[in-house]
């Protein structure tokens, strides 16, 4: 108890959702001697939308990977609500690129994560084609990835890293290689699906825009060594849309969260004099 | 693209794309066909016009007549060197795929047995054949284990490189969903290495009927064989040219048929998904 007042005192925002994930002094050093973390303290609380912000190289996905368990820190500790690691099977995750089987169908590669646990084909048919239903593609199922356009192999990797109603959605940059168009209806579906579930998201992106429109919190990160810079609350109450996306408060709070990331950007502007 | 009067019409420079696409595609068959009848014609005609002897360089219409009259004894050797060849293309398969996925397992495995494998792609199959003969009695085995050595090596080290080859986020996915060991293979980097795998069989095929003809050369010398190759042997030590040809002949066109089925095979696999079997569209 004791133990997540101070996480919450840290995250620096009263909310009375609980906190899932707790940040502790992380750290991060590579074999290569590169610092990728330093003392990171962060709190991700039961049903955030939170996003992690900032320029390259400020090891916002090597967070991520930390949070997945597909790395481990150097030092400090990931406490998950519960004391030791989450259970894997509770995290989804999204890559940068669509990351599916090139040989399979869109129905097969939905279906992976639950194959992999055992379920038949037979038995998760009816997970598969509510999750593509969501997702807005149906009529797809036999389709392989190659007949598909970029956004919608995105649509069929968030398919498949919810099907198993995970708690945690991990996304990597999901959308930075997508035409705006087709990123602002994601964002959308995306939150419409986070809305529906409210799931815990960490959303990893260098778009100022997308992670203000998206997330009820903004962790602005700087680099060399990759730190929290600060943090911001967007207030804005949801459900968003693209009535959100033209009003004058998004604006606002995009300058805002802006300023932030310049400062940020700025703070490590120095050490471009030693490093190169 | 201007439109004139209502209709469509093309650019210069996009009919002489087109133009050009359709000759392309025309030419495609009948040139190699046309040069290929010339030849035979040429051939034909040196024979006559020179006054070649029948033993030294029969006629094509002689090698024909040939295969038609020996045609019992020439394709009763073309099984025995058809089962040899997919005998060995068949334990190529399995051992090169087996090793594989052995070598797959572990980077130490793979480099500590690499380097045999290489040896022995790399010794002249020629020069191990005594050796084979002296340790090895069947004939069947002996041959078999000749053209396996033969056709082996593309097969593991395609299905190696394809094995070793997955997407490092695709891998992530799999151990974030906790796969096993045996998931991971099956389910993971066995389709990857697919298109790999579909290139070396290619080439082994190939290679499978090569060790298996150079095999039998080696064992015919000692009149242990009955396949094409000591046919070839025999016409020649008769100066019975046109069995010769015919036998050779009928060797050449397995080989293309063996590379014909088995680049089916690979297009029928990869058609839907692989870059290599997709056609350009523009």
């Amino acid at each position: 108890m004791i133990r997540e007042q101070v996480a919450q005192a840290t995250a620096g925002i009263s909310n009375a959702a609980p906190a899932l994930l707790a940040l502790r002094g992380v750290g991060k050093v590579f074999s290569n001697g590169v610092t990728a973390l330093s003392d990171v303290d962060l709190t991700i609380r039961e049903g955030d939308f939170l996003s992690l912000l900032g320029p390259s190289g400020c090891g916002k996905s090597t967070a991520l990977r930390l949070i997945a368990g597909l790395s481990t820190p150097t030092s400090g500790v990931l406490d998950w609500r519960g004391g030791g690691s989450l259970d894997r099977s509770n995290i989804g995750f999204v890559f940068q690129e669509p990351t599916l089987l090139p040989w399979a169908s869109v129905f097969d590669n939905v279906w992976l994560p639950l194959r992999l646990k055992g379920i038949s084909r037979a038995k998760a048919a009816p997970a598969i084609t509510e999750m593509l239903a969501r997702v807005h593609l149906t009529g797809f199922e036999n389709a392989v990835p190659r007949e598909l356009s970029g956004g919608m192999k995105m649509r069929v990797s968030i398919a498949r890293a919810m099907v198993t109603k995970p708690r945690v959605l991990l996304m990597d940059e999901p959308f930075a290689a997508l035409d705006e168009i087709t990123r602002f209806k994601l964002n959308n579906d995306l939150l419409e699906l986070w809305q529906e579930e409210r799931f815990t998201v960490v959303f990893v992106t260098h778009s100022v825009f997308e992670s203000v429109f998206l997330s009820n919190r903004v962790v602005v990160m700087a680099a060399r060594p990759g730190r929290v810079f600060d943090e911001l609350a967007i207030e804005a109450s949801y459900p968003r849309d693209e009535a959100f996306r033209t009003s004058p408060d998004y604006a606002a709070l995009c300058r805002q969260a802006s300023d932030v990331l310049v400062n940020a950007i700025n703070s490590t502007a120095g050490s471009h004099h030693d490093g190169h | 693209m201007t439109v004139i009067d209502g209709t469509l019409k093309l650019d210069p420079e996009e009919a002489r794309r087109v133009r050009q696409e359709r000759l392309e595609r025309i030419g495609r068959w009948v040139l190699p066909l046309a040069i290929m009848i010339l030849a035979i014609w040429l051939w034909d005609r040196i024979c006559v016009w020179n006054e070649i002897p029948q033993y030294i360089l029969p006629r094509p219409g002689v090698v024909l007549s040939t295969l038609d009259n020996d045609a019992g004894l020439l394709f009763s050797s073309l099984l025995v060197t058809l089962r040899i060849t997919f005998l060995s293309l068949l334990l190529a398969v399995v051992g090169g795929v087996g090793l594989a996925v052995l070598f797959a397992q572990s980077k130490w495995v793979e480099m500590s047995f690499f380097p045999f494998a290489i040896v022995l792609q790399v010794t002249p199959i020629v020069a191990i054949f005594p050796l084979i003969n002296i340790y090895v009695d069947n004939q069947t085995t002996k041959l078999l284990l000749c053209a396996w050595i033969v056709a082996f090596f593309p097969i593991l080290s395609n299905t190696t490189l394809g094995l070793n080859s997955v997407d490092r986020n695709l891998r992530d996915l799999f151990k974030l969903n906790g796969a096993t060991r045996w998931q991971q293979l099956r389910y993971l980097r066995l389709p990857a290495a697919m298109p790999y795998f579909l290139g070396g069989l290619k080439i082994a095929g190939g290679l499978s009927l090569i060790g298996a003809v150079v095999a039998e050369f080696v064992a015919g010398a000692t009149g242990q064989s009955s396949g094409l190759a000591s046919r070839i042997i025999e016409a020649g030590y008769r100066l019975n040219a046109p069995r010769l040809f015919a036998a050779l002949f009928l060797i050449s066109l397995t080989g293309i048929l063996i590379f014909l089925v088995l680049s089916l095979i690979s297009h029928l696999i990869l058609r839907r998904w692989h870059e290599s079997a997709l056609k350009q569209e523009r």
